[in-house]
């Protein structure tokens, strides 16, 4: 029973992290009908960024967090202005070769700048654990199921309550609505980009401590992202997320029940139903 | 109101001309739409009336003309941008936000306003035109009726407090009842609020009793305009737009005399 809990945790906030990916691709595609697959590399590219500003330059970590989450969102927006709208409107196939290109190029930079090597950051969670009991969780994937959430709401919140944010739910709805109703789409657009690669900073920072930050920390996790985003309806928020957990959970319970192997096949075989 | 005086024109076609690609929807229109009046565009269908409405809004670019709004050139210019001049349009079919509520859909169309309690007090203008709508106010817009739909996107143009409203279609789809009822609320707002409106119809007669002055529009030419009680009596518009039949030897007279403008 222990053991099941301990892995239901780990799951869950492994499945968060994928959760966040897969938050990421949906809101790119409700608003543009583009499958961003450099999503995972945009978490990979924040990792580094915090990296930077935190175990390279120094600075507190809540801080470097910020400063990342920041830098990312503007890198968001860059990416949709130079890469992705020239070339909507053309057949969709070269709107996913254009994202899967971003990605190639984004993993070979980082490694160029930053190295092949795994990355560190010191996070005021990387140690500790929280003891109930016998039961012993650690604080990193604590910290993970909890940011999660708080970034749930958050976003509950903004696309609900806000002017900007309900705007962003109309033009996903009926772009040309949105446009003879004067909302500006093509900056609605680019924040949506902002907010997408700012959630999957905010994921490859909190995977830090867990993984550790390499160049192709994001090609493995978008891949298993994407399913979840599928699991979850491909245009559903809260769907991406529980798909998120879900593949999370069955993957710690298939690598700590199934005989080896059994592990990384799971997950797409749980999604295989859905994809066809 | 005094119909004997002209007032100032707030929109002014000259010789637009626009195209879906290759093809040529609109061969060269000139209009112009009086401030507090309504004017109607006839025409068949595929005569190009939607297609000047969007070409008005921004939606389409004109490829010759210019299009003057309260003064200033507006062609080519991006579309949120005629919006938050005070044009608003709504579009052929309605097109709500079918997730967001009816109280959301409303919120969007004054999405380029800032001032807070106006838009609290328009909202309730709104509801007040169409109280059917605030009987729905927390009903996603894709449940409401057809009828109900079209009132939503009326009342969401009327949100932006436009000087101009351009209205394609707004019997689309509707019972004779309901037609009835827009076009009641439809005059209300242009006599109330003194709001210009520019109204595409295919239903030829009830827009040439609710609106002041017509033009008529065939394969994107403009082939005769003039005010609505003259085009309502006038020979040609009887037979063609309004269904009525001449007495007696029709097919004959049908062939001995060419009823296009072409």
């Amino acid at each position: 029973m222990l053991d099941f809990v301990q892995q239901l945790v780990s799951g869950v906030a492994l499945g968060c992290v994928y959760g966040l990916i897969a938050l990421g691709f949906v809101l790119v595609y409700k608003a543009t009908e583009v499958v961003n697959f450099a999503q995972g590399d945009l978490m990979m590219l924040g990792g580094f960024f915090a990296f930077t500003f935190i175990g390279m330059m120094g600075l507190n970590y809540w801080l470097g967090f910020a400063g990342a989450v920041a830098a990312m969102a503007l890198f968001g927006m860059v990416a949709e202005r130079v890469v992705v709208r020239p070339i909507l409107g053309y057949p969709q196939f070269s709107i996913i070769m254009v994202t899967i290109g971003l990605g190639y190029f984004l993993r070979s930079v980082a490694g160029m700048i930053w190295g092949t090597d795994d990355l560190k950051i010191d996070t005021p969670f990387s140690q500790g654990v929280l003891r109930m009991g016998s039961l012993v969780l650690a604080y990193d994937k604590l910290s993970v199921i909890a940011a999660t959430m708080i970034l749930c709401t958050l976003l509950w919140l903004f696309f609900n309550k806000t002017m900007l944010g309900t705007a962003m739910r109309a033009s996903s709805e009926n772009m040309l609505a949105a446009y003879y109703m004067g909302i500006p789409v093509k900056r609605v657009v680019s924040v949506v980009w902002a907010i997408s690669a700012a959630v999957a900073t905010c994921a490859g920072v909190l995977l830090a401590p867990i993984t550790f930050i390499h160049s192709n920390v994001g090609l493995v996790l978008g891949l298993k992202a994407f399913p979840a985003a599928v699991l979850g309806g491909f245009g559903s928020i809260p769907g991406a997320v529980v798909g998120g957990v879900l593949i999370g959970v069955i993957e710690s319970m298939a690598g700590f029940y199934l005989p080896e192997g059994g592990r990384t096949s799971r997950p797409t075989s749980c999604c295989s139903p859905c994809c066809s | 109101m005094d119909a004997t005086a002209t007032p100032e024109t707030i929109l002014k076609l000259s010789n637009i001309e626009s195209y879906y690609g290759p093809i040529m929807a609109i061969r060269g229109i000139s209009l112009e739409v009086p401030r507090g009046r309504i004017v109607t565009l006839l025409g068949a269908n595929g005569a190009g009336k939607t297609t000047v409405l969007k070409t008005i809004s921004g939606i389409l670019d004109p490829q010759k003309g210019t299009i003057e709004f309260l003064g200033r050139p507006i062609q080519r210019m991006e579309a949120d941008r005629i919006v938050r001049l005070g044009l608003s349009h709504v579009p052929e079919g309605r097109e709500v936000f079918p997730f967001l509520s009816v109280r959301e859909n409303l919120m969007m169309g004054a999405y380029p306003r800032k001032d807070r309690d106006g838009v609290a007090e328009d909202i309730e203008r709104v509801y007040g035109y169409f109280p059917r709508l605030k009987e729905r106010i927390n009903q996603p817009a894709g449940q409401l009726s057809g009828g109900e739909q079209q009132m939503l996107a009326i009342g969401r143009a009327l949100m932006n407090r436009p000087t101009l409203l351009l209205l394609d279609e707004p019997s689309l789809g509707l019972s004779p009842l309901l037609v009835k009822e827009i076009f009641t609320i439809i005059r209300r707002v242009n006599e109330e609020q003194g709001m210009s409106i520019l109204l595409v119809e295919q239903n030829a007669k009830v827009a040439l009793e609710t609106a002041h002055y017509g033009y008529v529009l065939e394969i994107g030419r403009i082939v005769m305009n003039d005010t609505c009680d003259r085009l309502m009596h006038s020979q040609d518009i009887q037979e063609f737009y309004l269904g009525a039949k001449e007495a007696g030897a029709r097919g004959e007279r049908r062939w001995k005399k060419k009823k296009t403008w072409r």
